[in-house]
């Protein structure tokens, strides 16, 4: 590796992780929350049998899992405005991802709730609780445990996918390298300094996953605690 | 209290699994019911506590008579804060620990401060010799020890009767006697119980009445003493005759 290669690298390392941390990480971070809240109340309200609303949630999960997430971006950003909608790029994007992604996690919440023994349902009437108390304290709890890790790994698949964005003009790291390249026109080593710090992110992902799976497991460790 | 339970109907698509049960339980007794597999005994419980709604019958609990078809929410809830529930399969939550286990009807369900609930709770795990074990989750115990728990969470709400479907019959032989002898304490400190059973001793030396279930209707009742001296009926002399012979 000469001299110069290696100044490019160095000069555009920080080009690159600096939209990461300013882009990448609230864009994943933002729609992942967004979706959770969606996945939740999409997944509930099935696993309720809220009529009228099921099928409601039925249609928003067929048609998010059965169109490409690039679609929807396209849709948004380049759609969307042709109509006199204007979003904003960041917003855009926040949005397609928090709709796209709270599609497929309703379906892990949802697989998860049911995976609760009805035992468990039963025994919280039989101690007074209402079906909202028991959902909240027993059966939520239960679910989301058992969706931990498929959610987690979700998360980790979302903060690669943001590298999408850069087509709508969100200048994300992929975008940023992409100008970078115009300018040096080295694209295998700028492309795999991007790709390294991907990988970093989702190391800290991945730890941090197996951190709270440990931590949300206690009540399935059969060793006592004391 | 009392509970009188009058023509109890219940079927499941073209099965009629209950037939028109009536039975009664008076203040600080202990009812058995016995009878072969399939005959409805779950089934009659669980209407009782409205896990299973009644197609017909009627219920009087304290002198205030509902109609078991027709249950509005607010009733149900109010009955079964009145009552317990103790399921062969124990049915601890999962995610909580032996104490929250039996604070969480009193806590959540019935708005008790949690100091209160928690020497509540305390008291009421003392009393299936459970307290040492209060922070232990459920798969950190044994099936005999998750059930005598599920007792202290039945115990804590200060229920006018308890339900128990078959208590000891998931559980290894030798853990059944732990189980039995809270329960035969229970009821020697005037504990009403309502008891589904396959424990001819506990039916016959601690309940005080013994009623007979088969194929949805009750065949013979009366009190336990006698009743296995001379049963009136040929198929319940069989059937104690097959339950004696098995251990
Ligand atoms: N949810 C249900 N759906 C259909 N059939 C049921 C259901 N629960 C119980 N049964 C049937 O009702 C009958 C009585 O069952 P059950 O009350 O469990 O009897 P027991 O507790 O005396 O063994 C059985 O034939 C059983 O198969
Ligand atoms: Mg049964």
């Amino acid at each position: 590796m000469n001299g110069r290669l290696l100044g490019i690298l160095a000069d555009s390392f920080p080009k690159i992780l600096i939209p990461g941390l300013t882009r990448t990480i609230p864009l994943t971070a933002i729609s992942f929350s967004l979706a959770m809240v969606i996945a939740v109340a999409v997944a509930l309200a099935q696993f309720a049998g809220v009529r009228g609303l099921k099928q409601v949630c039925r249609f928003y999960i067929w048609v998010i899992r059965g169109t490409p997430l690039l679609v929807q971006l396209f849709v948004v950003f380049y759609g969307l405005p042709h109509v006199g909608v204007v979003i904003e790029p960041f917003t855009a994007a926040i949005f397609v991802f928090s709709i796209n992604e709270g599609a497929y996690s309703a379906e892990i919440i949802r697989a998860a709730l049911e995976s609760v023994p009805v035992g468990q349902l039963e025994a919280g009437y039989c101690v007074g609780m209402s079906y909202p108390q028991i959902i909240r304290r027993i059966v939520l709890p239960q679910a989301l445990r058992t969706a931990f890790p498929a959610l987690g790994n979700s998360l980790i698949a979302m903060l690669k996918d943001t590298s999408l964005v850069s087509v709508v003009t969100v200048t994300e790291m992929m975008m940023a390298t992409k100008q970078l390249n115009a300018i040096y026109y080295e694209p295998l080593a700028l492309y795999l300094e991007t790709a390294f710090i991907y990988l970093m992110f989702c190391t800290v992902l991945t730890k941090l996953q197996s951190w709270g799976e440990r931590k949300l497991s206690v009540y399935e460790r059969r060793e006592a605690a004391a | 209290m009392t509970l009188d339970v009058a023509g109890i109907t219940k079927r499941f698509g073209p099965l009629e699994v209950l037939k028109g049960v009536d039975l009664s339980v008076a203040q600080g007794n202990v009812v058995a019911i016995l009878g072969p597999s399939g005959s409805g005994k779950t089934t009659l419980l669980r209407c009782l506590n409205f896990l299973e709604r009644a197609d017909g019958g009627s219920l009087t609990f304290d002198g205030e008579r509902f109609d078991l078809a027709h249950m509005s929410r607010k009733d149900i809830l109010r009955l079964r804060r009145k009552t317990a529930f103790v399921f062969q399969s124990y049915n601890l939550f999962l995610n909580k620990t032996a104490l929250e286990n039996v604070t969480e009807g009193l806590v959540t369900a019935r708005k008790m401060n949690k100091a209160d609930a928690v020497v509540k709770a305390e008291r009421a795990l003392e009393r299936v010799g459970m307290l040492d074990r209060k922070d232990h989750y459920p798969v950190q115990l044994s099936g005999g020890q998750q059930q005598r728990v599920a007792i202290a969470r039945a115990l804590a709400t200060d229920p006018e009767i308890i339900y128990f479907d078959e208590p000891t019959s998931a559980l290894d032989p030798e853990l059944i006697g732990e189980v039995l002898a809270v329960m035969r304490k229970l009821a020697e400190d005037g504990q009403t119980q309502l008891v589904v059973t396959h424990e001819m001793n506990f039916a016959r030396n601690v309940s005080t009445k013994v009623v007979f279930m088969e194929d949805g209707a009750v065949v013979e009742e009366g009190p336990s003493q006698g009743f296995f001296e001379n049963p009136r009926e040929e198929r319940v002399k069989a059937f104690l005759q097959t339950m004696e012979r098995t251990p």
